[in-house]
């Protein structure tokens, strides 16, 4: 049913139910938020209202109204832009920043914050109320996320995405009145907890409560010491967000300049994580095979996404031998950085040190778990950084990054195929699996390579995929809460499949907790992963299979995909972990 | 098998409870209730006991415990005392009545005598307000505490006899 009001003296008839603030942008009405946050898309759906910075005027009623949650009604009237509203915004904001450390110019989330940002737009000059402030420890236990809860707004976005989109429920509120605040459960360091690093608590942290580990200076430290032979290997998805941070348009790719940009910092190589892509691939795909024939266990589930592991190795330690034993492709690029490329070009593989640029924070933890290296300690991958954090890096070396002229990957450990292209988008890993897995399996050459039923934004993808003679059932998920889902219907034995791809973040890789902030715009993720799509069909090579650096480094080097040294090097285990 | 419910493993005592309950993640709270009673207080193991009991996230629990201040994670002493701090109480000097309480015990707001017999917290508004300023010790609610003798009074019933009361005070007004 329809209703009709009037906001700012426009009428306008809307559906019944619809808040405030919903109604308003339907007509062009800005109203400031901030702990509010609706992302369709994920189901996420953050309107607590309590920041208080939507209030509005409504006629009749006594005090204001805030619009993000208030419901429109018929013959409504609202004003949002009186001085009693505009100035009961700046108070919330005052009231606000009473409570939080005045210390923007250090703090990391300098210019990208949103309570920053709304300071500056509801025109705060001073801070009229003192008073107590908060007085919280900050929690540097995890290798991943660094939380400051002195800089906590109480908008639980974080919660939210936490409970209702990961199912990982590592956050609540905690305490009452002043000092609540937003704390994992007994007040663990996150390393104890069964947080899964993905990261999406910071994407959605409107201030710098929740950062990544920051490494950019591990990085320097490395690239500075003339003993190190420095590697860096860059994910897909960090070439289709990258150029956002250099006020390039969403999706633009910049693999040229990324490239030209690594080098201008001092890389001695740089790698594509893509190679590692179409190795994973071989790997995996193999793996599948070999599963159906010998009566393996099935589905195989994809085990790329550290996030992911994490998450079933505390939620699903029942399910731990069926997700494919591959490493994750950045970790067998570093791991070949560190064997095959060493050994092939006579370089000690103590003095290398790889660096991987992620999309992601979780891959910060990943790289040191202990069984993810080789003996003597040397861990595949030493520093990894995110795409957010890299581009911090460019400015600070003072690089005009659209000014730069594109260059290519170097050679080996830089091929690649449009099949390691789309890893970075959700349906990316298990169409390029198909690509091979099909070929293989049938000996006759695949000719449409896109898999467009796998593709998109849906929560829960599924497709059967008649490959010879059998039908293969696939599923696609992303986000922790429908793999969650996904994983039950295993359990109950409700749902039979062959093959399940898992991601931790929505959208996959290109909507990473690591990327630039998407500040509520999931268009943005779309484009990101239009130019995934876009650059595999860019590609001459779109089979993993064909890769002519991979086959070479079968033929020379592994010998057997799935054999004894591909275990050795590029195959791992998973651990049991608590719930807590 | 042991009938005795004084004697069951405690854990199994609520387990028991939990499942004697239908929609058990919705009865969170009476089962934080019930968890309180069997153990005296909710400490981080029983709290993660029954996430895992109710398949919630111990952090929501945890949020849960430590929102409700009837809810405690520390043990308590045998006897708990509450001044009531509510509208009626407050105008009638409960202020006063919680510091001579607090001396008296030789504790805070919120803590326990060292020999556990008293914990020692605040409520808002009993509605005793009748009888203000009071305070309540294990439910039974003590009024028109205005000496400090009549405090010293109402707390030396709960002291087991002979025990020599522990703050020497006049009888004067508080």
């Amino acid at each position: 049913m329809d209703i009709q009001l009037k906001i700012n003296d426009i009428p306008l008839t809307v559906p019944a139910g619809m808040s405030i603030l919903d109604a308003a942008r339907t007509i062009n009405i800005d109203i400031p938020t901030l702990c509010y946050l609706n992302l369709h898309e994920m189901r996420l759906n953050n309107h607590i209202a309590s920041c208080r910075v939507c209030v509005v005027e409504v006629e009749g009623r006594r005090n204001l109204a805030p619009a993000c949650s208030t419901p429109v009604f018929d013959g409504m009237v609202v004003k949002t832009d009186t001085q009693r509203a505009v100035l009961g915004r700046r108070t919330m904001v005052e009231l606000l920043l009473s409570d939080h450390p005045k210390s923007c110019l250090t703090c990391p989330k300098n210019l990208d914050c949103d309570l920053q940002a709304l300071a500056a737009d509801l025109g705060v000059r001073n801070i009229t109320y003192e008073g107590e402030e908060s007085e919280f420890a900050i929690d540097k236990s995890s290798l991943a996320i660094i939380r400051d809860p002195n800089k906590c707004i109480r908008c639980r976005r974080c919660e939210t995405m936490c409970n209702d989109v990961q199912t990982v429920g590592v956050y609540s509120a905690v305490g009452r009145g002043f000092e609540t605040v937003v704390k994992t459960a007994f007040d663990l360091p996150l390393h104890d907890t069964s947080c899964t690093f993905c990261g999406q608590c910071v994407a959605v942290c409107p201030t710098g409560a929740l950062m990544e580990l920051d490494q950019v200076d591990k990085v320097w430290k490395a690239l500075n010491d003339p003993t190190r032979y420095v590697v860096v290997e860059t994910a897909p998805a960090v070439r289709v967000a990258l150029g956002e941070g250099f006020g390039l348009e969403p999706g633009t790719i910049v693999t040229g300049k990324m490239v030209a940009a690594l080098r201008r910092l001092g890389f001695d190589r740089v790698f594509d994580t893509e190679f590692g892509a179409d190795v994973t691939i071989m790997e995996e795909a193999t793996e599948l095979i070999h599963r159906i024939e010998h009566g393996g266990r099935l589905p195989i589930l994809t085990s790329c996404c550290p996030a992911w592991v994490k998450f079933f190795e505390h939620q699903f330690p029942d399910l731990l031998d069926i997700p494919s034993t591959c490493k994750s492709p950045h970790q067998m690029l570093g791991v070949l950085s560190k064997s095959y490329y060493a050994e092939t070009y006579g370089i000690d593989p103590q003095k290398i040190t790889v660096v991987s640029i992620m999309p992601c924070i979780a891959k910060k933890y990943e790289a040191a778990r202990p069984e993810l290296g080789q003996d003597p300690v040397t861990p595949d991958v030493d520093i990894v950084i995110t795409t957010r954090e890299l581009s911090r890096m460019l400015r600070e070396a003072g690089i005009h990054f659209d000014h730069l002229k594109e260059e290519d990957f170097d050679h080996p450990l830089g091929e690649s195929t449009g099949a390691a292209v789309v890893f970075g988008t959700t349906g990316g890993v298990i169409e390029a699996a198909l690509r091979t897995a099909y070929e293989w399996l049938t000996g006759k050459p695949l000719e449409n390579v896109e898999f467009e039923p796998l593709r998109g934004m849906d929560g829960i993808k599924e497709a059967v995929i008649p490959i010879g003679k059998r039908d293969f059932r696939i599923a696609v998920t992303h986000g922790l809460g429908n793999a969650r889902t996904i994983l039950e219907k295993i359990q109950s034995g409700e749902s039979h499949y062959d093959a399940i791809e898992i991601m931790a973040c929505p959208g996959g890789c290109i909507g990473g907790g690591g990327q630039p902030y998407h500040h509520g715009n999931l268009e943005i993720l779309e484009a990101r992963a239009n130019a995934i799509y876009q650059e595999d069909r860019s590609k001459p090579l779109r089979k993993s299979h064909e890769n002519p650096a991979v086959l070479k480094l079968y033929r020379d080097y592994i010998g057997e995909p799935y054999g004894e040294k591909a275990h050795r090097l590029l195959h791992t285990s998973f651990t049991k972990r608590p719930k807590i | 098998m042991c009938n005795n419910p004084l004697l069951k493993d405690p854990y199994q005592q609520l387990d028991d409870y939990i499942d004697s309950i239908p929609y058990k993640k919705e009865n969170l709270i009476l089962i934080l209730h019930r968890a309180q009673e069997i153990f005296g207080y909710l400490p981080d193991k029983v709290q993660w006991h029954i996430a895992q009991k109710l398949d919630l996230p111990s952090a929501k629990i945890y949020g849960v415990v430590s929102f409700y201040s009837f809810f405690t994670m520390k043990p308590r002493g045998k006897h708990v005392a509450n001044v009531c701090m509510g509208t009626a109480c407050f105008v009638r000097g409960s202020e006063k009545l919680q510091k001579e309480v607090e001396s008296q015990l030789g504790i805070k707001t919120g803590q326990t005598t060292e020999d556990q017999l008293f914990s020692l917290d605040s409520v808002r508004c009993i509605g005793a307000c009748g009888l203000a300023p009071v305070m309540t010790v294990d439910g039974k609610v003590h009024g028109r505490l205005e000496t400090t003798a009549d405090i010293k009074q109402a707390l030396a019933k709960y002291r087991p006899e002979g025990t020599p009361e522990e703050a020497k005070g006049s009888n004067s007004n508080i």
